[in-house]
């Protein structure tokens, strides 16, 4: 049903037909990045929930994802949702091809979602199961996430070298998650519990470098057409800042790791935000490579943004709509984010 | 595996799913106004007691919405892996409405819903009542969408089919398609009675166990009074919507009475056994003409039977029985709920300072206690009536069910299926232990150190970091 045509052809932009495809990609794709950084940091504290030394750490811990979790989940429900109503052929293709890793992610998600709850309602004596239930959900929709991560670089192949390849992206999706989760608590507690945080940034930060370093060394090599987009004239000049400023990133968060605990103990909070931050521009530059080599293929070779876009007439309803709300939830969620700023206090209601 | 159908499979999965989902909403779209109700209340009378009963049912609420939030995530994936031809047929219509459901409510909850929760003392007091106001704005806006795309499913409007597939020529006949006010009147309503009752029935709970403050009997009223006052017209509309359904959707309303042949002056069947094979009714308990009666309001009108339909019917037996037991539950819902009113008019107690109210007795509050999730089994059996009464059809006389389903591999939907009906059964057997925990420990709190614990007394603390109370989160 899909030609694959070697030259590929871009549509006239000018027209809606044209246009609506690219900017419902580009929304799409922002929503993804705002959920694997925002619901990144919540799942990767969720994975160092175990780690921590005592019911008050984690209490402390949880406190501080407690107002937010649930809207950076739903930064996944409007990708995936935009990639269901604007691309709904593509949307098709990709939940079925990743039928089980999707399954093991909802459950994951479902089990993390809830035990947030119940862990502080439920009876005490259940309090440790629920808090196995964050952790197990956490590590698994982390891990699940990696592994379709890995499928879509690889085109959904079944062989299993491309398998082990996504489970080991997933194993460093969880890495990435958990030094994301360690910067969030180093920008949001004190005391014993930002200095462990320290320690499991620095755990985890090698283990986030293997795995770009694997993906982008994995991804010309699946797709003949990304190969030369990446390994041509000027392309690769215009590419290389993207790993130079990427490793740039990694010097400078080890650098930072080194020396917060000594400042922390002096009670200088100065360079707290330096980890989180350098971690989310590491997730803003692998976001842009991999959305770079994928574009504008969805399922990579096979099926493009024009070729799974619904019709203009649908997009554009939706379009007018996404143009009024996008700026008013983004406006409130500034103002959430500005509400609850600072170090977390226990949450109580 | 061979011997399972993935279709049946895939409406299983669904069905789990959406049934799980739905309990949650149902809850958590009235239960955002009552909050809001308990709030102003406290607001325009001082009383402590309101922001105790804030403070209680809100927990409940956290809990329950997030359930709602978790089982609604898993949906958005599954109308893709499960009904892949549902959105390649209609995505043009069905697109735009979820996008703006998950654009205007989603977003709008879930970021209020931390305001409203961790907020307090970070905001002002009207910021706070307005956080509160918006989530249960959003959970309705959510509900309005929703039900727009679902009544559009079974009473299509407003579209053209180009090349199989369908363009929209007005979005205004779309959302108010024929069956959506009366869907969307008929489920707000449902909510309301719902939570009604869980009110009722969780402070009944309370009182019985000789929790008898102030709140609790205030809840225990806005629960009766509520429950009251929303089952007539809850009756009202379910007759209107059963008409609605006459007109659009003959057959499914053939199901629900259990009808097989075309008649005037049909008869209405209380009771019977549904056979497929011989397509009639065993052991039939009938009151003649009465169907023809309410649903054509005339003793003689015609009622189409199910044979008339060939073979686009739905199955009749779960329809019939559904049917059945959300009426059933409705009837019960109007009789206990009128009694304790009544009995709580009679019971008058002035010394409680509830403007001559007391609570009814305590037979009837056991009773209350056992209704506690009234609503769910009504809302269920009400949507299988529904969604079962549409099939074969998944958008009415546009694209059958099988029509959309996915090529999955009938072992992946079972495995999933299996994982999903554990993980469901679990939470929510969790969910309403958890629910009755709460009560005794609020029971607990009261009597233990009520007053500097009050949410009424607390004053609202500068932003920034505090060290009090340190991880003692709820």
């Amino acid at each position: 049903m899909l030609e694959l045509s070697n030259a590929l052809v871009f549509p006239d932009l000018t027209q809606p037909a044209g246009w609506l495809p690219l900017v419902f990609a580009l929304v799409m794709a922002l929503a993804m990045l705002a959920y694997v950084i925002l619901d990144g940091y919540d799942l990767g504290v969720g994975v160092l929930l175990r780690r921590a030394d005592d019911v008050d750490q984690k209490d402390t811990m949880i406190a501080s994802i407690g107002p937010f979790w649930d809207a950076n989940e739903t930064w996944l429900v409007l990708g995936v949702g935009v990639l269901l109503v604007a691309f709904p052929m593509a949307h098709g293709v990709i939940l079925g091809a990743l039928y089980l890793p999707v399954a093991l992610m909802l459950l994951a998600l479902t089990l993390r979602g809830v035990a947030f709850d119940f862990r502080v309602k439920a009876h005490d004596k259940h309090k440790p199961l629920w808090d196995t239930a964050f952790y197990v959900g956490s590590l698994l929709a982390g891990w699940s996430q990696g592994f379709m991560l890995g499928g879509l670089i690889t085109g959904f192949e079944s062989h299993w070298a491309s398998q082990l390849f996504s489970a080991l992206i997933g194993l460093c999706l969880v890495a990435a998650y958990c030094l994301l989760g360690a910067g969030w608590l180093i920008m949001k507690t004190e005391g014993v519990l930002q200095l462990k945080a320290v320690r499991w940034a620095q755990g985890s930060l090698w283990l986030t470098a293997a795995g770009i370093a694997a993906i982008s060394w994995a991804t010309p090599w699946v797709s003949e057409r990304i190969f030369d987009k990446w390994f041509s004239f000027p392309n690769i000049v215009l590419l290389l800042p993207i790993p130079a400023v990427t490793m740039a990133l990694f010097v400078v968060m080890a650098r930072s790791l080194n020396r917060l605990p000594v400042r922390l103990a002096q009670g200088n909070q100065y360079g707290a935000a330096v980890p989180f931050a350098c971690t989310v521009g590491v997730f803003l530059l692998a976001f842009y490579g991999l959305a770079y080599s994928l574009f504008p293929w969805l399922v990579v070779d096979k099926l493009t943004i024009w070729q799974a876009a619904s019709s203009p007439e649908a997009l554009m309803v939706i379009f007018y709509g996404t143009a009024v709300v996008l700026p008013v939830i983004i406006a409130y969620t500034v103002f959430a984010y500005r509400v609850f700023w600072g170090k977390s206090t226990a949450l109580r209601y | 595996m061979d011997s399972f159908d993935p279709v049946v499979l895939a409406r299983m999965q669904f069905a789990a799913n959406i049934t799980f989902h739905i309990l949650f909403p149902t809850i958590s779209i009235a239960m955002g106004w009552v909050l809001l109700f308990f709030k102003t209340r406290f607001i325009a009378t001082g009383q402590a007691h309101w922001m105790d009963a804030y403070q209680f049912w809100v927990k409940v609420f956290a809990l329950t919405f997030a359930l709602g939030v978790v089982s609604g995530i898993t949906m958005s994936f599954q109308f893709g892996t499960n009904w892949p031809g549902f959105m390649n047929t209609v995505g043009n219509v069905a697109g735009p409405l979820l996008a703006y459901e998950v654009l205007t409510a989603f977003f709008l909850e879930a970021t209020m819903l931390g305001i409203m929760l961790f907020g307090r003392g970070r905001v002002s007091e009207r910021v706070h009542t307005t956080a509160t106001f918006l989530v249960a704005a959003g959970t309705t806006l959510s509900a309005f969408w929703i039900l727009a795309l679902n009544s559009w499913m079974h009473t299509p409007a407003g579209f053209e089919m180009i090349d199989g597939k369908a363009h929209v020529t007005s979005w205004f006949d779309v959302i108010f398609n024929p069956s959506f006010p009366y869907r969307l009147s008929h489920m707000l309503l449902a909510s309301g009675l719902t939570v009604a009752f869980l009110l009722a029935g969780l402070s009944a709970y309370r009182w019985l166990r000789g929790d008898k403050g102030a709140a609790v009997q205030a809840t225990l009223r806005t629960g009766l009074v509520v429950a009251a006052a929303l089952i007539p017209l809850q009756i009202v509309v379910g007759d209107l919507h059963g008409l609605n359904t006459l007109e659009h959707q003959p057959a499914k309303i053939a199901a629900m009475e259990g009808i097989w042949e075309t008649q005037k002056g049909a008869p209405a069947v209380l009771f019977a056994l549904p056979d497929k094979t011989t397509q009639s009714n065993k052991y039939e308990i009938a009151i003649p003409k009465l169907a023809s009666l309410y649903l054509t309001h005339d003793i003689n009108g015609e009622v189409k039977g199910i044979k008339e339909f060939g073979d686009k019917h739905p199955p009749v037996a779960p329809v019939f029985f559904a049917f059945r037991i959300m009426v059933g539950v409705g009837m019960l819902m109007l009789a206990v709920s009128w009694l304790g009113v009544w009995q709580m008019y009679r019971a008058n107690r002035s010394s409680l300072g509830m403007r001559g109210m007391g609570v009814p007795q305590p037979w009837l509050l056991r009773v209350l206690v056992a209704m506690t999730f009234a609503g769910w089994v009504a809302v269920v059996a009400g949507w299988y009536v529904t969604e079962i009464g549409r099939q074969p059809w998944l958008v009415y006389g546009v694209l059958t069910t099988a029509q959309a389903a996915s090529q999955v591999p009938a072992s992946n939907i079972l495995v999933t299926l299996v994982m999903y009906l554990s993980l469901y059964t679990t939470l929510l057997m969790a969910y309403v232990s958890v629910v009755f925990h709460l009560a005794r420990k609020a029971g607990k709190a009261d009597s233990a150190d009520h007053a500097p614990d009050s949410y009424a007394a607390a004053k609202p603390v500068p932003p920034g970091p505090s060290d009090a109370d340190r991880g003692t989160y709820a």
